[in-house]
């Protein structure tokens, strides 16, 4: 990718622009996006799939006074761009007005000199063969079916490239442009238990910078590991036991924090955090920051979805709610300011979101905490959709092994784990210091003291 | 069907695309020696209503529009695909798909014969071409009618998204077929407030229909279930955790056969071994009461299709039969491997994406017990009334779903609302502990949407009551 291309992405957003301004709009913003990948999958060490391909996306949303709409389209043509614009202008009128509706205050919207180059982008990455990306991928297996006779069958490995670059356009006086890289390396092999009950496993390694990606071999080495700790897993009896999370199932319950500290879910009313404000959410020992600036980074960019510069947000202090995160209109909804939290889809919808969503890590090692445990249940992968932001209820299912005596022993799986998400924070007794930025909602191991296990 | 929304490459669009022009991409696919190759024309153009506090807040439209190309050879797929339908970028994306059986033999693409499916879903009303009023209209009767319902309604929002996906498929054996797949799906939330306790309801339908849709289900309907649904919540309590009897209501509970077996049951995760379900073909996996099919064909349904992403046509096709295997859901690689014919189960999201084995409308076929003979046989169980989806481990066929909306059911009746709560088990171990099934057999309304893979498609689910023996039922009373 060029600075080239970026200019031709500009172009594109400053004509649909005034289009829509000509057209009538009162407000108009664009967001234009293109971009290329690679993907390349090698199952039991022969190629399955090599697919590669650019995309382009244009979307577009308008005010008339009051009224919203949003456009999208992949169609750049000349008639596809009046059609954008003509259709956005026509959906305006049919919706209604909202008094909350309306674009930043044209004096807060951030300036190109002030953002920051945030290192997420490697000018390398494109130059990545197919053939080279199949090497990767075959590494990464070979190292999985290697490593254990039990190691039986396989997923695959999968070795993606991918790049874009993105830039908006609005009619208040924002141009802002982004482009960023990631790689990423996945490897899935299958071990036959002894029961004729098939495991699957995973792990996998993304970055911004391809030189930065950790060996081929020690993720396939670990994928195997985690496939064989699970050979012989069984359920346990229902009781109530402390649960330890690993950080990717701490990650996945952060996110379900995410989504209740969310301003579109307060105004909503559908989010248990509504009037929790400066109030106490979590145990002492949970500190939440969203921090859009970390370099190279998942979730890390200059500016907002509506061209606010972006700002870190302690979400969570101490177990104190500090803020919730929240774009222009959720904002408004609720009398407070944008927290720089807004997201623009690339068909043009807005609303907020998280952008590198982190659990600050503690003071003590992983095999500390573990060892601290006498007796529990360490989960390392949750199924299911059992949560009720509303209420806040949670209940997944899960899997893992038992904790005696500061060991892992038994591998525990088809268990369900069960307790409201308020209740869940509050009980975090020991958080870790294995904070691993591969994900953009990010967490270390910690320790829930007492949660209900439904099992035989 | 006609509409004003029209791919370009429809036979009397802009810039049609006919089998000469389809040869000379496959000439080009297949020049670096691939064995198989496919073009998939796609053009999707949809549109989104979001009616919230009294208002309809945004409207939005969408369209997209690309071409994938697929190159196969042995085990191994080539796929590229290009957004820009002129012949140059075409025979690009081509040429890339092709580079993996770089160094074969050409091969040269059989004659092609166009072919023209049955029509599963017959429209009145397209969505997308009625005037965006009536819409609204039909936002703000559900609107009325939720806040009507009941004082304890403190916030309601209506959506309708509506999509036209039209589709060309071009195989180098020759298939030529084209097909318009309209989708429309309405829903409706509302949250109830009462003494400091909140609980949001919510209820949706639609599939491959026409605004007709509501001539048989009002939006008032919809309102009225999701207002039913919060109220009723507003006095759930903590629900039982262990393994107990559990009966499942007709229609979305659907969703339990599509995580227990559904997707163990698609032909790609057997022809690579990794399914509990590879090499049990003829063997017994389930009770003796349950037949299990996956049908395309149901008029109308969200899953429904005239033709796959593969150009082929799917039928019914029955995988459990009395509780034995009889056949796994095949796209045309994994028929292929297994010798069998294809059964047109080969779908992908969209011309970013390869086919694979996805199911279309999986249902378990009605038994012969009464309703309320199967509730008043448990002693202590749970009801399932409502699922909020579900998710399966494919390898061994470890799966939960989610419960929205469930009840306790005690000495035979149907007693106190249930928070929710998640319900985990084995597909093949819950499928042989079917003890009962209602006569009563119905297909979800049209709201899910399967993931796999990245990818998602939409489906259709359905059963009849069910009486399970034992299951783990997650919650938090031991």
């Amino acid at each position: 990718m060029t600075m080239q291309k970026l200019d031709e992405l500009l172009e594109v957003a400053d004509g649909v622009v005034a289009a829509a301004r000509k057209a009538g709009a009162d407000v108009a913003e664009a967001t234009v996006r293109g971009g290329s990948h690679l993907s390349t999958k090698v199952r039991l060490r022969e190629p399955e799939l090599v697919e590669e391909a650019g995309s382009r996306s244009l979307g577009l949303r308008v005010m008339l006074g009051q009224q919203v709409a949003v456009t999208y389209t992949s169609d750049f043509s000349a008639a596809g761009r009046a059609r954008l614009v003509e259709d956005v202008i026509e959906l305006a009128k049919l919706s209604q007005p909202d008094p909350f509706a309306g674009p930043p205050d044209p004096s807060k919207l951030s300036k190109p000199e002030q953002h920051v180059d945030l290192d997420v982008y490697d000018p390398k990455m494109d130059a990545l063969t197919a053939a080279e990306a199949l090497v990767r991928a075959k590494d990464g297996e070979d190292a999985a079916l290697n490593y254990d006779p039990r190691i039986t069958n396989s997923e695959g490995a999968t070795f993606t490239r991918a790049s874009g670059e993105s830039v908006l356009v609005t009619s208040g006086g924002f141009r802002g442009t982004t482009r960023g890289t990631y790689a990423s390396l996945v490897v899935s092999p299958v071990a036959d238990d002894a029961d004729g009950k098939k495991r699957s496993g995973y792990h996998w390694a993304a970055k911004r910078h391809l030189a930065e990606l950790e060996e081929a071999r020690g993720v396939g080495e670990e994928a195997a590991r985690r496939t064989l700790r699970k050979l012989g897993a069984s359920k346990i009896a229902s009781c109530e036991l402390p649960v330890v999370f690993d950080p990717d199932t701490a990650r996945s319950l952060l996110g379900l924090l995410a989504s209740c500290v969310n301003g579109g879910s307060i105004w909503r009313r559908s989010s248990y955090l509504l009037e929790r404000l400066g109030t106490k959410v979590a145990s002492d020992l949970v500190t939440v920051i969203d921090d859009p600036l970390i370099p190279k980074a998942p979730g890390s960019r200059p500016f907002d979805g509506e061209g606010l510069l972006s700002r870190r947000n302690v979400v969570v202090e101490n177990g104190v709610l500090k803020t919730y995160l929240m774009d222009t209109y959720a904002a408004k909804k609720l009398s407070m300011e944008s927290t720089a939290s807004a997201s623009r889809g690339s068909s043009g919808g807005v609303g907020a979101s998280t952008t590198n969503f982190v659990l600050q890590p503690g003071p003590i090692s992983r095999e500390q905490l573990l060892k601290d445990t006498k007796r529990g249940l360490y989960v390392t992968e949750m199924m299911g959709f059992g949560f009720n932001a509303v209420t806040g209820d949670f209940s997944r299912g899960a899997s893992g092994f038992l904790i005696e005596d500061g060991e892992l022993t038994q591998p525990v799986s088809e268990v369900t784990i069960s307790l409201n998400l308020d209740e869940i924070l509050q009980r975090i007794d020991a958080v870790a210091n294995d904070l691993d930025l591969r994900t953009s909602t990010a967490s270390p191991t910690f320790r829930v003291s007492a949660m209900t296990i439904a099992g035989k | 069907m006609t509409s004003r929304y029209q791919a370009p490459f429809a036979e009397t669009g802009p810039a049609p695309i006919d089998p000469e022009i389809a040869r000379k991409l496959l000439d080009v696919a297949l020049a670096q020696g691939g064995d198989y190759a496919d073009l998939f024309f796609e053009y999707a153009a949809s549109g989104s209503y979001a009616y919230d506090e009294g208002i309809l807040k945004s409207a939005g439209r969408f369209v997209t529009m690309g071409l994938g190309v697929r190159v196969m050879k042995g085990d191994a797929t080539g796929y590229a695909y290009v957004e820009d339908l002129d012949l140059d970028a075409m025979k690009h994306a081509a040429r890339t798909a092709g580079q993996i059986a770089a160094g074969g033999k050409p091969i040269a693409p059989q004659a092609i014969t166009r072919k023209s499916p049955a029509d599963r879903y017959p429209i009145g009303h397209l969505s997308m071409d009625v005037d965006g009023v009536v819409k609204r209209e039909l936002l703000e009767r559900a609107d009325r009618a939720a806040r009507a319902a009941d004082p304890r309604i403190t916030k309601v929002d209506a959506s309708l998204s509506e999509e036209l996906r039209e589709i060309l498929i071009v195989t180098s054996t020759g298939h030529f077929v084209r097909d318009r797949q309209p989708l429309l799906r309405f829903g409706v939330r509302a949250i109830a407030e009462e003494n400091g306790k909140r609980q949001a309801g919510s209820s949706g339908g639609g599939g491959r229909v026409g605004l007709e849709y509501f001539e048989k289900l009002s939006p008032e309907h919809h309102a009225k279930e999701a207002v039913r649904q919060a109220v009723a919540m507003l006095d759930a309590r903590e629900a039982p955790a262990g393994e107990m009897e559990v009966v499942l209501a007709p229609g979305d509970s659907g969703i339990l056969l599509h995580e227990a077996v559904g997707h163990g049951l698609e032909a790609d995760f057997n022809r690579k071994g990794t399914s509990n379900y590879t090499a049990q073909v003829g063997k017994e996996v389930a009770s003796e009461l349950c037949t299990v099919v996956d049908d395309a064909t149901l008029g109308g349904s969200r899953g429904s299709i005239n033709v796959d992403d593969e150009g082929l046509e799917p039928t019914s096709s029955t995988l459990i039969e009395k509780g034995i295997l009889r056949g796994y859901m095949q796209d045309r690689h994994s028929a292929d491997f297994f010798h069998v014919t294809p059964t047109g189960n080969g779908r992908r999201e969209s011309f970013r994406s390869h086919p694979m084995p996805r199911m279309t409308n999986t249902l378990l076929l009605a038994g012969q017990d009464d309703p309320e003979e199967i509730v008043r046989s448990v002693k202590k169980g749970v009801y399932a009334r409502k699922f909020g989806g579900g998710q399966v481990d494919i390898s061994n066929g470890d799966f939960v779903f989610s419960l929205t909306e469930g009840y306790l059911i005690e000495d035979g009746k149907i007693t106190a609302p249930l928070k929710g709560v998640n319900l985990i088990g084995n597909g093949p171990d819950v499928m042989r502990k079917v003890v009962m099934l209602g006569h009563d057999l119905e297909v979800s309304d049209g709201i899910w949407t399967c993931g796999k893979d990245g990818q998602s498609v939409p489906v259709g689910v359905g059963c009849p009551t069910i009486k399970i023996s034992a299951v783990t039922v997650g919650g938090t009373q031991l």
